[in-house]
């Protein structure tokens, strides 16, 4: 079977899973409440000086939930071995890596579209500069962290205290991204200065790792 | 369904100075050794004999400390992947999804689409295909039936089986052994791995022993005259 | 211990000697910054050597990555430490040198911010070393080390980007600007003196790696021999 093929029954299957049990999505979106709130008793929204860095707090917001999306995206396939029969069969491993990035995608980017409503509302945010932009930066950000996490979900899968490795390993290497995403939202909302310069960094960002998580991923797999 | 693997009569498995260190403990030491086809081979040892681990280096999941291992003529299982089938000690299968489910995803992998061969699969194995109850509300038995029709539902010329009857009630596992013992009929390989081994009396050619991570004895068994066991129902 | 080694380590030493006297005695001392500036001797070869190590790291993973050669995964393994070592000695030099001088500990500019993160991931890389069950720990070890130097390049970038948006403090021009002739002497014969101890350090930390995994490989090999008998 194609690879393709193969990614898209994969996210099908999971997709299927997910909606039967609902697990990883409700918690998501209950701890993605949770930062917002939190955010908002730290970060007075009151206060002039918040709503300038509301683009920062957005995102850390976002990777904060992102890492609980990420630390599950396993975890089926662990529950039962299941990863053995996926190595044994002939199914190209790169295809597995795909339809969970993509997964995690989906999921995160439904996070967002809840977020982000609360801190407009919190935060009295509008935007000065085109709101396409404010989407592109969004979708290329949330594939940044995404596909290097999903990386990183996997191979932390092999260590022991799995759910602090994940975090330890991503976040310094995602510190160009989430420093693009930040500075890009700001500069869209506060509409002073230009955001293609971030944006063009993240679609490199995007390109270079994608490509190095392709490449290693198979060796992640079978690492036994 | 293939015939004899090929008329030349290759041996199916070559294992040469096959070594398997986890860290300090050897679990598999030196064997050398080599399997003919079409053949019921029952694996049977004390626990930490290293039957697990050989079926999972010839599975492909681990590799060789040192020697090599020539699976189906090929250098490497992943060439020949599509046709070994494995089924582990643990499950591998989707709690979340029902029976029918999970073997159309693992067909998927397979490039198999036809939902006959899932049905036929199940049918075999002695479980309802039309039934929805998903797979974590199985019995222990049922869900072993399940693991080993996804282990063989690609049609593979050779099946690693890892304790396929623990849990499984005498009947059924007696069942399943006289499943085996077609499928070998058909010129597959099949190895058992299992600490039940009279189940598989009268059905399987020969018994491999190991013992701490070697392969001490191989005896030939006699074999039953005629295979009287019908298929179990639906359960 | 080889003789070639023994020479190796005598001669470090006396370049490591005639380096601090040219830094600490011969260099001439600076207009602005007095005598503290001579840190500047240790601060900026140390911070080449931390990042010579990581390199070295870099290709060392690939190599085991491409042939399982235990070999490169030592040499990996050593240049990591070596080079987080080295890393801490730069973040911990750079702010003392700041301090009297620019009034600050620290400041988020390029340079700064990237070698906070190199270290970040480094220390990321070493903890997964010693988080990682069996033998699949150098794999995965090796594939952290690549995403971590891939991802260097693109650090310094965006902070650079960043920094021309949202200027700093200006650190006096930064501090490879016009460096007086004089200062380049003991600039030059420091980063030779710190280049050769790295090189101990890198080749000593190897050893012990090969060592150890010697006596992994005489344990597993009796291991095997007590069953022949």
């Amino acid at each position: 079977m194609s690879a393709f093929g193969v990614t898209r029954t994969t996210l099908v299957k999971d997709l299927r899973m997910e909606w039967r049990s609902k697990d990883a999505i409700n918690s998501m979106l209950f701890f993605s409440l949770l930062v917002v709130v939190i955010f908002s008793f730290a970060f007075n929204p009151t206060a002039e000086e918040s709503r300038v860095i509301a683009g920062g707090l957005i995102w850390v917001a976002v990777l904060f939930a992102a890492v609980v999306a990420l630390n599950q995206t396993w975890a089926h396939e662990l529950r039962n071995q299941v990863l053995d029969a996926y190595r044994v069969s002939p199914a190209p491993p790169n295809a597995l890596f795909l339809a969970k990035a993509l997964g995690n995608f989906l999921f995160v980017v439904i996070l967002e579209a809840l977020m982000a409503p609360l801190f407009v509302v919190f935060y009295q945010l509008r935007s000065v500069g085109p709101l396409w932009q404010l989407v592109v930066v969004t979708l290329l950000g949330t594939w940044a962290l995404v596909v290097n996490g999903t990386f990183f979900a996997a191979l932390s899968i092999r260590t022991r205290s799995r759910e602090i490795m994940l975090p330890l390993i991503l976040f310094p290497i995602s510190i160009p991204a989430v420093l693009a995403m930040v500075d890009a939202t700001t500069t869209i909302l506060s509409g002073e200065g230009t955001p293609e310069f971030w944006m063009k960094m993240l679609l490199v960002y995007d390109v270079v790792f994608t490509m190095v998580c392709l490449l290693l991923f198979e060796s992640v797999l079978n690492a036994e | 369904m293939t015939g004899t693997i090929d008329a030349t009569n290759q041996p199916v498995i070559v294992l040469q100075n096959l070594v398997k260190f986890f860290g300090r403990f050897a679990a598999l030491r030196d064997i050398s050794d080599s399997f003919a086809p079409g053949r019921l081979y029952v694996v049977v040892g004390d626990n930490g004999a290293g039957k697990s681990t050989l079926l999972r280096v010839l599975a492909g999941l681990m590799e060789p400390s040192q020697g090599s291992v020539t699976l189906l003529g090929a250098k490497t299982v992943r060439e020949v992947s599509h046709r070994v089938g494995y089924m582990g000690h643990a499950p591998l299968l989707y709690d979340e999804l029902s029976g029918m489910e999970n073997l159309r995803y693992f067909a998927g992998l397979y490039g198999l689409h036809d939902d006959g061969i899932c049905t036929r699969a199940m049918q075999t194995v002695g479980l309802d295909p039309e039934l929805e109850r998903r797979v974590g509300q199985y019995s222990q038995g049922m869900r072993q039936r399940l693991s080993l029709a996804r282990a063989v539902l690609h049609n593979p010329e050779l099946m690693l089986l890892d304790e396929p009857f623990s849990n499984v009630d005498v009947h059924s596992a007696r069942d399943m052994a006289a499943v085996l013992g077609r499928v070998r009929d058909q010129g597959k390989t099949i190895f058992v791995v299992t600490h039940q081994a009279p189940l598989l009396e009268g059905v399987a050619d020969e018994s491999v022993q190991m013992s701490a991570g070697q392969i001490v004895f191989r005896q030939v068994m006699t074999r039953n005259p005629v295979v009287s066991n019908t298929a179990g129902g639906g359960r | 211990m080889k003789p070639v080694s023994v020479l190796f380590i005598v001669f470090t030493l006396a370049l490591l000697g005639f380096s601090t006297y040219q830094a600490l005695v011969v260099a001439p001392t600076e207009q602005t910054m007095g005598e503290v500036q001579r840190i500047f001797y240790y601060h900026a070869p140390t911070a080449w050597v931390a990042g010579l190590c990581f390199f070295v790291n870099f290709l060392a993973s690939v190599a085991y990555l491409l042939r399982r050669n235990s070999n490169a995964d030592a040499l990996a393994a050593a240049s990591a430490e070596v080079g987080v070592v080295f890393c801490t000695i730069v973040l911990i030099t750079g702010p003392i040198w700041a301090r009297p001088v620019w009034g600050i500990w620290w400041t988020w500019d390029a340079r700064l911010t990237t070698t906070l993160v190199l270290w970040l991931i480094y220390v990321g890389y070493l903890i997964l070393r010693r988080f990682a069950t069996g033998s699949q720990t150098q794999t995965l070890a090796a594939v952290v080390a690549i995403f971590g130097f891939v991802d260097v390049p693109i650090v310094y970038m965006s902070i650079r980007w960043f920094r021309t948006q949202h200027p700093s403090p200006v650190i006096g021009g930064g501090e490879n600007s016009g460096l007086d002739p004089a200062m380049w002497h003991a600039f030059l014969w420091n980063l030779l003196a710190f280049t050769c101890v790295g090189i101990i350090f890198v080749t000593a930390r190897y050893r012990l790696q090969k060592l150890e995994d010697q006596v992994e490989a005489e344990h597993a090999r009796l291991a095997l021999e007590r069953s022949m008998r």
